[in-house]
């Protein structure tokens, strides 16, 4: 049995309509409850104790490996949990044709474990053959949209899937951009048709960074083609004029800023999966579980207050 | 030069200035920010490293192995997003690291745990089942022409250093100074389920395994095993491989016959 099955059903028993018409083919199976980012450490607890989680998430290119234990508790967390695979190597941005090789060993991993969603970054992180290990930011204007939307139309024909884009933390902008980052996400699904991964630590973290209102950053977003939240800490250094610049560490607990911005973009979107991701300083496994039953909370309270979600347009409108 | 290959070229690079055309929304220079980038790539870098070679981080200390992988990452970054095999010439560079040639088996002992991350991501391969391997051996006729075919994960390294005493005395508190360095050891690496066991082993049987993998018959391989090692065992050594079930298909002569698991 799933362990996802009791909620999905309160859920529809709450009357909630999917946030878009469209939406349906990305999220129909990943359930609108909070998950675990799955870490090896975590494998043989996870198996043993039946944990009510909505779903795991894992990066792809930890799993491009032929066999041995990842894939060996992987097979059997999958039976069990509802899976997202999130790749953060694919380097979607890069000024140069996609590496097939990758997108290759990608298209045999969603097949071998047909995952309930497939996320990847706006960013590069590879340059001239040489793999940098970082998601590294573009300027966003006509060019590189045109770049990032034919490199989403192949991975998304090539997978014979839809997509999710992740919105990056950023540490500079750059003189050559000539969007901003909602509108250009917004032209990028519009265009493509690929879902929006919203990272709202991100969201905060890049807003901090560059002196935006986070709020307003939010609703600037496609919020209607959401496909899952991402949830994480960041760690906090000064830039060189003293103020304060977040760095998307993933290795610390979600700050109550990143918490508030949660509810706010909840009550744009109505509940949406929400993954928290630790991928660094990993605590115990019942410190994270008790970290995403924050998020579940917060994804019950809207669903248990019935509460409809409203379009981004709406929102616009009204305000 | 384009816009990506003037951002990325700084980043290994710490000679090089911050790339123009950057902006931030304080006016405060943004070679900080930068910074961040050149950072994250580095330390996530040195941090791989350090996940797969912990033992050789152990044997020299932290500082010292940090600034270790900083020199070998910023020469040889990764050509792959897959990171689990990142740092395969990290033992050859070792090698050659002149601050580390007063730690003469520093080398070898990476190279057992780099063997370690490869057997433990090895693909899963079922052995031959036991009456196919005894019906082969106990025809002599096969035997001479018999290819014997191991499980992925099989790996073997002779060291003129003690690598298995090094790497097995760091999986405890176990007192280093126990361990004589300079004793010859030779190593059998593999999975089992899905454990990765570390075997010490005679000469002669891993140079045996090392012909086996490297496509020779088997009594050619013994041949060659025993030449090296003239107290090398033929039938414990393929004992030992059948208890660990690690032979995984069989070949018959030059043309492939092989019998199906």
């Amino acid at each position: 049995m799933l362990a996802n099955s009791s909620e999905a059903s309160t859920m529809s028993s709450n009357g909630l309509k999917p946030a878009a018409p469209d939406l349906g083919s990305v999220t129909a199976s990943l359930p609108k409850r909070a998950g675990v980012g799955l870490k090896p450490e975590h494998f043989q607890e996870i198996l043993a104790n039946r944990l009510d989680i909505g779903f795991f998430e894992i990066h792809a290119e930890n799993y491009m490996v032929p066999g041995g234990p990842f894939h060996h508790y992987l097979t059997r967390i999958c039976e069990r949990y509802p899976l997202s695979i999130h790749g953060v190597g694919l380097s979607i941005g890069v000024d140069a044709p996609l590496n097939v090789q990758h997108l290759n060993a990608l298209q045999t991993l969603l097949q071998r474990y047909q995952p309930h969603a497939f996320s990847e970054h706006l960013a590069w992180s590879s340059h001239g053959g040489t793999f940098l290990n970082d998601l590294l930011p573009l300027p966003y204007n006509t060019t590189t949209l045109q770049r990032v939307c034919d490199h989403i139309d192949q991975v998304q024909s090539h997978l014979g899937r839809r997509m999710l884009l992740e919105n990056p933390a950023t540490y500079v902008e750059f003189l050559a951009s000539t969007w901003d980052e909602g509108a250009y996400l917004t032209e990028v699904v519009r265009r493509t048709g690929c879902g929006l991964l919203l990272d709202v630590n991100n969201v905060h973290v890049s807003s901090v960074n560059h002196g935006r209102d986070a709020h307003a950053t939010i609703r600037s977003m496609p919020l209607s083609q959401v496909g899952e939240i991402h949830l994480a800490g960041f760690a906090q250094q000064l830039d060189a004029n003293g103020d304060q610049l977040l760095i998307d560490s993933h290795g610390a607990p979600v700050a109550q800023a990143v918490w508030d911005l949660y509810a706010f973009t909840l009550k744009l979107t109505g509940p949406k999966p929400t993954l928290l991701e630790r991928d660094n300083d990993i605590p115990a496994w019942p410190v994270l579980l008790a970290e995403a039953s924050v998020a579940q909370r917060q994804l019950m309270t809207l669903c248990e207050a019935g509460q409809p979600h409203i379009s981004a347009v709406t929102v616009e409108v009204t305000e | 030069m384009n816009s990506q290959t003037s951002f990325a070229t700084p980043l290994l690079d710490p000679e090089q200035p911050c790339p123009s055309g950057l902006t931030t929304w304080n006016h405060s220079d943004p070679a900080v920010r930068y910074g961040v980038y050149r950072n994250n790539v580095v330390v996530s870098l040195i941090d791989a490293l350090a996940d797969t070679y912990p033992v050789v981080q152990q044997l020299v200390g932290e500082v010292f192995f940090r600034a270790m992988a900083k020199v070998f990452a910023l020469v040889n970054p990764p050509l792959s997003a897959v990171m689990a095999y990142y740092g395969q010439g990290f033992a050859n560079f070792i090698a050659s690291f002149e601050p580390a040639a007063s730690v003469p088996y520093l080398s070898d002992v990476a190279r057992l745990e780099m063997a370690r991350v490869l057997a433990y991501h090895a693909a899963d391969v079922p052995p031959l089942a036991n009456a196919t391997l005894q019906q082969a051996l106990t025809d002599a006729h096969q035997l001479m022409h018999l290819r014997i075919g191991l499980h992925p994960s099989v790996q073997v390294l002779a060291s003129p250093y003690a690598v298995v005493s090094l790497w097995t005395v760091h999986q405890s508190d176990a007192a280093l100074a126990a361990v004589n360095p300079d004793v010859p050891q030779s190593v059998l690496v593999f999975r089992h389920a899905l454990e990765v066991n570390t075997l010490k082993l005679a000469p002669g049987a891993v140079i045996f395994i090392h012909m086996l993998l490297s496509g020779q018959p088997l009594m050619a391989a013994a041949n060659q095993a025993i030449l090296q090692d003239s107290a090398f065992d033929l039938s414990s050594t393929l004992a030992l491989l059948l208890r660990w079930q690690l032979i995984t298909h069989l070949t018959m002569g030059e043309k492939n016959h092989e019998h199906a698991h």
